[in-house]
């Protein structure tokens, strides 16, 4: 018996997050993500490795989509509606909710602004999405009568779930992406203790260790207040879900806290239809926002206002939030067009942007000149800050995951290669795991527990449970106590309570296996016992 | 409450005062006494739990948590189940107790509120006045009698002044006060409304059950007990604070003085249920309550002690209600709480969950009559005709897909609402005091499209201390909704109606009556939900005082078991009154199709269900009948469980063949865990004493012949002195007298062998060939 998995994306890398994993028959795809770095056919997982005859609804059992991120839902579309996979997918409620957004924000980007040919309609996002089957937090799916799922807590983004997997006897779990820490408006991951084989975990940051994050929320503020009240324009080019939600939380909080009138704005359309959708979906948040539901929805920002087109130019201070994040173009780029030249304004940036965004290059030289394109070119004079926090665990983070459900095996993804090989590294030391970190289209294949079933007596039970008081102290009361323990180092008097019984294992021709009592054994086979 | 699609329909009359003649009851005279012996031995059978690790054979080492397990000392041989209470309709679920695999689960704690309706509602000041009075022309009659010295029972006429007049109390499951509540180890809760009576227990010293409890159902019935509360503060406030522990009347001069019907619903139709009575309980006690609670979502596995998983699934009854499966290594269960195929806006009944159990508790009394036998009896019942035909199992499916249900669902609103446009015309003002959330919900959607489709503008007042926050808790909770709800979440829309309408100000809410909000927007005539459907607490006993002689208002309630006490403090009633029966249950004609799609092997039914259904001719699953406060014993199918035996720990068995190599046996060494309610054999962990081989058991009886040529090859000599066959006493089957090469005797009994020498090496020696002709294991 084995598990076999085959990592299509995201294998040393961060991108396309897409594993295929096959448990006693059943091939699960967890994530089906799409890599924002190219446009090629790179961009998609291949697909052809999982069947050469693109007969996928017979290839694959189901799919199961760990979070709402382009890079583990991007493909998803493409695969359902283009291959023509017809088969189950589950994903959480959240995820089921916003994927859609995504996916159709993603759609016009690629089709509106690049003017690319368009890999798959909003029809084909809708029919999709169909297909898709909502899970709810630690609800056991039985996909099929031997396939058994269920989402843990991640707290990456709301919504976000590790998913565990068992066929048989046995038992894995795919993290996605998950976050061990809380944060303003998520909870830490949550999961129980199993007893798996297989934990194939995100590896984003393998090697570095964060200090606290409140203090990188602090100087985040502290920026943001210095600017507004100095009269400067604050742009926040995010994506609409997900940190402009949690820097929105951050923000109204600080507002309240140090009375500030300025106004903050969300860039029209999708931002503000996303916190709808984040309202109703209040329940997937952390402890401390949920709580407040009845009073004030917390998602219902009270000093946030539309932003218009017109006010661009307006004078006096204000917070924007600005779609697309890394500004990539649209109107984030619009605004930082206007607001840039300003050394009153600041622009905040997350701790990641894709090489080719305007948000790269600003990272990479903070003041300077900034090519739009061939014609234009900006003199950039306003502040930059950096988001230093990010809704990945860190390398301790994972390596306190991996320590809590003590699997058999650890496969590392979703990460950059030299820090996946020192972490593999680490995980096997320190616990005696066996990790890997395979690469794209890479296959591994470990052994998986299987358990021998047998019946057993009632009275053999019964006897494990007697009880069986033994006094280290006078350990020659009991023959079968273990003696062999340093002495010195034990209590003058322990008192152990071993059920001790005395099972044996009988297989007759024909018969299912049984365990028996030894006292049974002999009415079993008729024979008396003999000293 | 018999829920046949001919019955159901609206009993809608008008009320203009009653004779009280006309309902004189008699006291039912059937009492059936509980066996308390019958009681005791299930006490009897509770033991100490100690906290005890299990290893097998020759296992050692100390304590490894994970190996850890709770565990009673006796596994029974049979599932023990009580029903405690029937329950009455919606607001009072059955409530049962269950013994499975030695642990005692409790199922449902709910209060009988329809009790209240024994206590007077606030009084306006008039009526303060005149009941004093009349208790003091009553306490006279009472003198003079006693005066003539006879103690006659004169049977009292209900009257609004024979309510009690009173702070009330609380009615809980009498029979529940019976078990020690220290010896429960789960409790689980099926519905909002079986939370009700849980504060009562978990406030108990000593109570350390765990308490199972879906998350949407915990909000809810928080919510409900919240305002309970709250409702009765205004008791409180009224009568001051009590004089003592024990009000009058409970005493027993004074319930022999009361009218039989509030005699009945005091001390139940067995007159035994007085000590089920209880002040009510603090909103600190709730609060204790709610810290003590595991909640659950659908289809999570809860594990108990490693021997019992616990799931739920949707009921489909209200929002957050469930029917549960219980997994254990002696078999599964499947409790099926009130459960309905019409779920207006909860997650649909998910009956293909409970498929294929080794039992099935089948709890939903809503498809039996037998809930009105005391009130309207001739109303309600079935007669012999009306026992329908069962569906077969293939109807089913198409049943539950039926769109008539539905479609009878919206006629009725229609009717309701066309009646509250009517009366709206009219001038008059409509009073809901529906604590059913789905209905509420369904009204409100309806109301406020019908009142815009004919163009009124009336205010739609919800007053409540709970309305605000469950009108926000509705919005977050889709996984806990149907799928046209949940859709809604999908497309990015509210999930009900009421967000906007609250936002365009279409509908008010308010926590009390007197709250400022209404004050100044109050507008008359006007549509009014609020609270409690007993009339005997909350804003509707202000709006009914105000309405109640206006005959152009229109009073809208679900379905009051005694309408004629329940309005009975309001008389004369002028306004017009509409009962409306909401179905809720399984309903008659489904059960028997729904059973034989579950495929349980044996069910469990109320007593009540055998005369409505013929369930004998069933072939596939055994019934079992159960009635109130008694124990009924159901033996386990199996008497061996299973057992997972990890592949590691299986390869390293050594194993002997017996009885022409039919048999194979080994012996085990292991660690025995017990997870997920499964025993497994797990490989231990530490690597000493693996060598003790030395606790082998021999079995029969050595061959002489053999021993003898095994002796002889060992270069040992001797000769056979057979057992002497007349001494009866002696055990020895025969002895070998060994003179060369040294001296010895080897004597061979039937459960023993002596080996007697004056060298040990020698004895040793001829140990070993011993061993090595018997069967060992």
């Amino acid at each position: 018996m084995a598990i076999e998995t085959l990592v299509l994306g995201a294998g040393q890398e961060v991108g396309k997050s897409c594993v295929l994993v096959t448990i006693n028959g059943k091939r699960i795809m967890f994530d089906c993500g799409m890599h924002m770095g190219f446009l090629d056919h790179r961009r998609y997982p291949d697909f052809t490795l999982v069947d050469p005859n693109k007969d996928f609804n017979s290839a694959i059992t189901c799919i199961i989509i760990t979070h709402f991120h382009l890079d583990h839902v991007g493909a998803l579309a493409y695969f359902t509606e283009v291959c023509g996979y017809s088969g189950p997918i589950y994903m959480t409620y959240p995820t089921k909710a916003l994927a859609p957004l995504m996916l159709e924000d993603y759609r016009k980007v690629m089709v509106d602004r690049r003017g690319e040919e368009e890999l798959f309609s909003s029809n084909q996002i809708t029919e999709c999405m169909k297909k898709v089957t909502a899970v709810d937090l630690r609800q056991t799916v039985q996909v099929d009568e031997d396939l058994q799922i269920r989402a843990y807590y991640a707290g990456h983004v709301i919504g976000a779930a590790m998913f565990y997997a068992k066929v048989g006897d046995a038992e894995m779990v795919y993290t996605g992406d998950y976050n061990m820490t809380p944060d303003r408006h998520l909870g830490a991951a949550q999961i129980d203790r199993l007893r798996l084989d297989l934990l194939i975990t995100e590896s984003t940051y393998a090697t570095t260790i964060r200090d606290s994050r409140y203090a990188r929320e602090r100087e985040f503020l502290k920026a943001v207040h210095k600017c507004v009240s100095c009269g400067g324009k604050v742009l926040i080019p995010t994506f609409a879900l997900g940190r402009a939600q949690e820097l929105c939380i951050l923000l109204e909080d600080y507002w309240e806290r140090m009375n500030l009138k300025v106004p903050i704005y969300f860039s029209a359309g999708l931002t503000i239809q996303a916190n709808a959708y984040y309202k109703m979906l209040i329940s997937w948040t952390s402890q401390k926002i949920k709580d407040t539901y009845s009073k004030h929805n917390a998602f219902d920002f009270k000093n946030v206002q539309k932003f218009e087109r017109s006010m661009i130019d307006a004078p006096g201070p204000c917070v924007l939030f600005a779609t697309p994040g890394m500004i990539s173009g649209g109107f984030s780029l619009e605004v930082f067009k206007h607001w840039a030249v300003s050394e009153n304004n600041l622009v905040t940036l997350p701790g990641y942007c894709v090489a080719g965004t305007i948000g790269h290059k600003l990272m990479s030289d903070k003041r300077g000149k900034v090519d739009l394109d061939a014609n234009t070119r900006i003199d950039v004079r306003c502040q930059v800050h950096q988001l230093a926090f990010s809704p990945h665990t860190d390398s301790k983070g994972i390596m306190d995951l991996v320590n809590f459900l003590a699997p058999k095996h650890v496969i590392l993804v979703h990460g950059e290669k030299h820090k996946m090989a020192s972490l593999k590294e680490k995980i096997h030391s320190e616990f005696g795991i066996q990790c890997y970190d395979p690469a794209n289209n890479e296959t591994i294949c470990i052994p998986s527990t299987h358990y021998v079933n047998a019946e057993t007596s009632d009275t053999f039970i019964r006897s494990c449970l007697s009880p069986n008081f033994t006094f280290q102290k006078c350990s020659s009361v009991d023959i079968y106590n273990s003696t062999t323990l340093d002495k010195n180092l034990m209590p003058m008097l322990q008192v152990e309570d071993e059920r001790v019984s005395e099972g044996v294992l009988v297989v007759e021709k024909g018969k299912k296996a049984k365990i028996v009592h030894q006292d049974e054994l002999l009415l079993m086979l008729e024979e008396q016992k003999h000293h | 409450m018999v829920y046949l699609s001919k019955r159901r329909r609206f009993v809608f009359d008008s009320f203009c005062g009653f004779d009280c003649s006309d309902y004189v009851n008699c006291l039912i005279g059937r009492t059936r006494r509980v066996t308390f012996a019958d009681r005791f031995s299930i006490k009897c059978s509770l033991q100490t739990k100690v906290l005890l690790l299990l290893f097998l054979s020759l296992s050692s080492s100390t304590a490894t948590l994970s190996a850890a397990i709770y565990k009673r000392l006796l596994i029974s041989y049979s599932m023990k189940f009580t029903c405690l209470s029937k329950g009455r309709g919606f607001h009072f679920p059955p409530c049962h107790m269950l013994n499975f695999c030695g642990i005692r689960i409790l199922l449902d704690c709910p209060l009988d509120l329809s009790a209240l309706l024994a206590f007077s509602p606030i009084p306006t000041s008039l009526d303060c006045l005149s009941v004093v009075e009349s208790f003091n022309t009553e306490a006279n009659d009472f003198d003079s009698r006693v005066g003539f010295g006879k103690r006659q029972k004169i049977e009292k006429l209900l009257h609004a002044k024979s309510l009690l007049f009173g702070e009330p109390w609380y009615k809980t499951v009498n029979n529940l006060h019976l078990w020690n509540s220290s010896f429960i180890d789960v409790v689980l809760i099926s519905s909002p409304m079986g939370i009700m009576g849980l504060p009562f227990l978990t406030r108990i010293k000593g109570f350390s059950a765990k308490i199972y409890v879906t998350e949407a159902s915990a909000r809810l019935g928080q919510l409900m007990m919240e305002d309970l509360i709250s409702m009765h503060v205004e008791f409180r406030h009224f009568y001051g604070p009590e004089e003592s522990n024990f009000p009058s009347w409970l005493r027993q001069e004074e319930l022999e003085t009361l009218p039989s019907e509030l005699r009945e619903i005091i001390l139940g139709k067995d007159g035994l249920e007085l000590g089920g009575w209880m002040p009510l309980y603090s909103a600190a006690d709730v609060k204790d309550c709610m810290l003590k609670i595991h909640t659950l979502n659908y289809a999570e596995e809860a594990c108990y002690n490693g021997t019992l998983v616990i799931k739920a699934f949707s009921s489909g009854m209200e929002i957050g209600s469930c029917n549960w499966i219980l997994n254990s290594p002696k078999g599964d269960i499947a409790y099926v709480s009130g459960s309905s195929f019409i779920s207006a806006h909860a997650m649909p009944f998910d009956y293909c969950s409970l498929q294929g159990t080794c039992a099935l508790i089948y709890s939903d009394f809503f498809s039996l009559g037998d809930s009105h036998d005391s009130a309207d009896g001739d109303n309600y019942s079935v007669s012999a005709a009306d026992k329908l035909q069962p569906m077969s199992s293939q109807d089913l499916a198409g049943f539950i897909h039926n769109s008539d249900e539905n479609s009878e669902e919206k006629e009725k609103l229609d009717f309701i609402c066309s009646n509250t446009i009517n009366y709206i015309q009219k001038g008059g003002s409509v009073l809901i005091p529906i604590d059913r959330l789905g209905t509420v919900l369904l009204l409100l959607e309806e109301m406020t499209t019908s009142l815009e489709a004919s163009d009124l503008k009336v205010p739609v007042y919800i007053i409540s201390s709970m309305a605000e926050e469950l009108l926000a808790l509705l919005n977050i909770i889709p996984e806990w909704l149907c799928k046209q709800r949940q859709e809604k979440l999908f497309a990015g829309e509210q999930l009900f109606a009421h967000v906007n309408l609250l936002k365009e100000k279409k509908i008010h809410v308010v926590p009390a009556i007197h709250s400022h909000e209404l004050l100044i927007n109050w507008q008359e005539p006007c549509i009014v939900f609020c609270p409690h459907w007993s009339m005997r607490m909350g804003p509707v006993v202000h709006l009914l005082r105000q309405w109640c002689g206006n005959p152009n208002s229109l009073l809208i309630l679900e379905d009051v078991l005694n309408l004629e006490l329940a309005l009975l403090p309001f008389q004369p009633v002028a306004m017009k009154v509409l009962q409306c029966l909401f179905p809720s249950g399984i309903g008659l004609q489904t059960v028997q199709p729904l059973l034989k799609l579950l495929r349980p092997k044996t069910v469990l039914c109320p007593e009540e269900l055998r005369l409505q259904i013929n369930l004998s001719s069933e072939k596939s699953f055994s019934v079992l009948y159960y009635t109130e406060a008694e124990t009924l014993k159901v033996p386990y199918r199996k008497h061996s469980s299973e057992i997972k035996i990890a592949t590691d720990l299986a390869s390293h068995f050594y194993w002997k063949t017996f009885i022409k190599e039919e048999i194979n046996i080994t012996k085990l060494k292991g660690e025995l865990l017990m997870e997920n309610a499964r025993h497994h054999l797990l490989l231990e962990n530490d690597n000493e004493n693996s060598s003790c081989n030395k606790s082998l058991e021999h079995l029969g009886l050595p061959d002489s012949e053999k021993l003898m040529a095994a002796l002889s090859k060992m270069g040992i000599s001797g000769n056979i002195q057979h057992g002497m066959s007349d001494d009866a006493k002696s055990q020895t089957a025969f002895t070998i007298h060994i003179h060369d090469p040294y001296k010895a005797s080897i004597e061979i009994g039937t459960t023993g062998t002596i080996i007697t020498t004056a060298d040990e090496n020698v004895a040793s020696s001829i140990y070993k060939i011993i061993d090595n002709i018997l069967k060992a294991v």
